[in-house]
């Protein structure tokens, strides 16, 4: 039940971006079109996964002290993984993201969940935590992507939507765009919990 | 029970009559030289894209009150938001799609104004915020300068024009900035009526003057083209995001004037009033912070 718990925490409740407002690098960086989002989203979720696995086994192990430069070690090592393998399979993406598949290893949401979380709870929790956490990243990566895609370029996943006349609106390939687009969301969504938890109060 | 004929009020108990209605119909009156000239040199279709930015920008601002359950009617009648869609339809080119002025309405209302909670907590220009969005957003379109139906350069952009040209205003540019006969009539109406302070238009142009005579270009074509006019009267002036103390407010045009220098000479862009005065902005807090004016009868700290 609680892992069940754990899991969702990360969907909603403790969205890495929308509530905790982690990651902000990557994400404002690569969402120029959802297949970007996507592809980051699951970068991130592999080495979220991998790392808070490691993370929790070792985590009596580890001295306090050296505890930071041993996690960034252990997330490095899953990051040059993910690095290699998209450059090998996937090199368009790999070029398109460029910097920012290295720079997955300073990605504050994987450091706050390892820390928070990983480094204090058995390895079925640090599993459902992660898979939350990660999940919950990529749907924020591919929303906020598909905005600006859908408004940038008339298309969602590289797909034609909006048709051929539709004049694309600039800003949104640029970081104004992003923060722009971002800030809307937020504010949508701070509504919605707002809506909720007024309901909720009315009801109780 | 109180009764209504005996207010008991906080001081000030002395108020002078300028109103916030006032002030942006002040200076609506005060734009009337520069849209006549806007329809003599462009045509009947630049009153049209004013009317539509203004409406769009009242409507966008009554939905935004009502969705904040303010007092829509009362905040909407003070032409705030009017004064906003004519600022920023006097910066598009005169061939703008009417939807591309809605969206821009739309957007300098939402972003440039509500956002951070309406009239008096707005950081940035509300119209340049969104001539700057369509500027980032549609490149082509707002820079299609059309004169007499053929698309020519502006006199920054490189065309020729000569100094009475410029005066008047019958060259290619936005709507509202080619003449500056006209925008100097209203500039004098506003100084006449005390609606704006003097340091602030002086502090910009001259700026600008002074730096075009140190690197030896022709001061008065600098004057006179491009929005320069336009900002100096109407958008550096705005009481919202200006400073408040005296020292500030020369600083802040003075650098203003700098930068808009700088960006024509030595930039890639053609004019920089947009971006001198949203960078400016961004400083209005900082010198309001750190010059505030003495207060009377304040004795200077030792």
């Amino acid at each position: 039940m609680s892992l069940l718990r754990d899991f969702k925490n990360g969907l909603w409740n403790e969205h890495p971006i929308f509530r905790l407002l982690l990651g902000m690098c990557p994400l404002l960086a690569v969402t120029t079109t959802a297949v970007y989002g996507l592809a980051m989203g699951l970068a991130t979720l592999f080495v979220v996964v991998c790392a808070e696995i490691v993370i929790s086994l070792i985590r009596n192990l580890i001295p306090k002290k050296v505890r930071i430069p041993s996690f960034i070690i252990i997330i490095a090592t899953f990051v040059t993984i993910v690095d290699y393998t998209m450059a090998a399979f996937l090199p368009d993406i790999a070029e398109a993201l460029s910097i920012f598949i290295p720079l997955i290893v300073t990605n504050c949401l994987i450091m706050a969940r390892v820390e928070a979380f990983a480094s204090k709870v058995p390895v079925k929790r640090a599993i459902a935590d992660a898979l939350g956490q990660g999940v919950g990243f990529t749907w924020g990566l591919v929303l906020l992507a598909a905005v600006r895609e859908l408004l940038g370029q008339g298309a969602i996943f590289g797909v034609q939507v909006l048709g051929e006349g539709f004049p694309t609106w600039g800003i949104m390939g640029l970081p104004a765009g992003a923060f722009i687009s971002l800030g809307i969301i937020l504010a949508v969504i701070n509504q919605i919990i707002r809506f909720k938890h007024n309901r909720t109060k009315e009801v109780s | 029970m109180a009764t209504d004929k005996l207010v008991v009020t906080h001081a000030p108990h002395i108020r002078d009559r300028d109103s916030v209605p006032g002030i942006m119909g002040g200076v609506l009156i005060a734009l009337v030289p520069a849209l006549i000239a806007a329809t003599i040199v462009f045509g009947w279709y630049s009153l049209v894209l004013v009317a539509v930015c203004a409406a769009a920008a009242v409507v966008t601002e009554w939905v935004w009150m009502a969705l904040r359950q303010k007092e829509a009617k009362a905040i909407v009648q003070d032409y705030s938001a009017a004064l906003t869609g004519v600022l920023l339809a006097f910066t598009l080119p005169p061939t703008t799609p009417i939807w591309m002025a809605i969206l821009g309405s739309v957007v300098a209302i939402t972003i440039g104004k509500q956002i951070f909670g309406g009239l008096g907590f707005n950081i940035f220009n509300p119209a340049l915020v969104g001539r700057a969005f369509l500027t980032a957003s549609f490149p082509m379109a707002m820079t299609d300068w059309v004169l007499d139906g053929t698309s020519t350069a502006t006199p920054l952009g490189g065309a020729a024009a000569t100094n009475l040209e410029l005066f008047l205003g019958t060259i290619g540019g936005s709507l509202g900035e080619t003449s500056a006969l006209a925008l100097l009539l209203g500039g004098a109406y506003l100084l006449y009526k005390r609606l704006i302070d003097w340091r602030l238009p002086l502090g910009y142009l001259g700026a600008v003057v002074v730096l075009a005579l140190l690197v030896g270009e022709d001061p008065i074509f600098h004057l006179l083209a491009g929005g320069l006019m336009l900002g100096a009267f109407y958008m550096l002036t705005d009481p919202v995001t200006s400073p408040l103390s005296r020292k500030g407010r020369w600083i802040y045009a003075v650098v203003a004037g700098i930068i808009v220098f700088m960006v024509r000479v030595w930039g890639d862009a053609p004019g920089g009033v947009l971006y001198s005065i949203l960078i400016m902005n961004m400083a209005v807090p900082l010198l309001d912070r750190f010059l505030p004016d003495r207060i009377f009868g304040e004795v200077k700290a030792k």
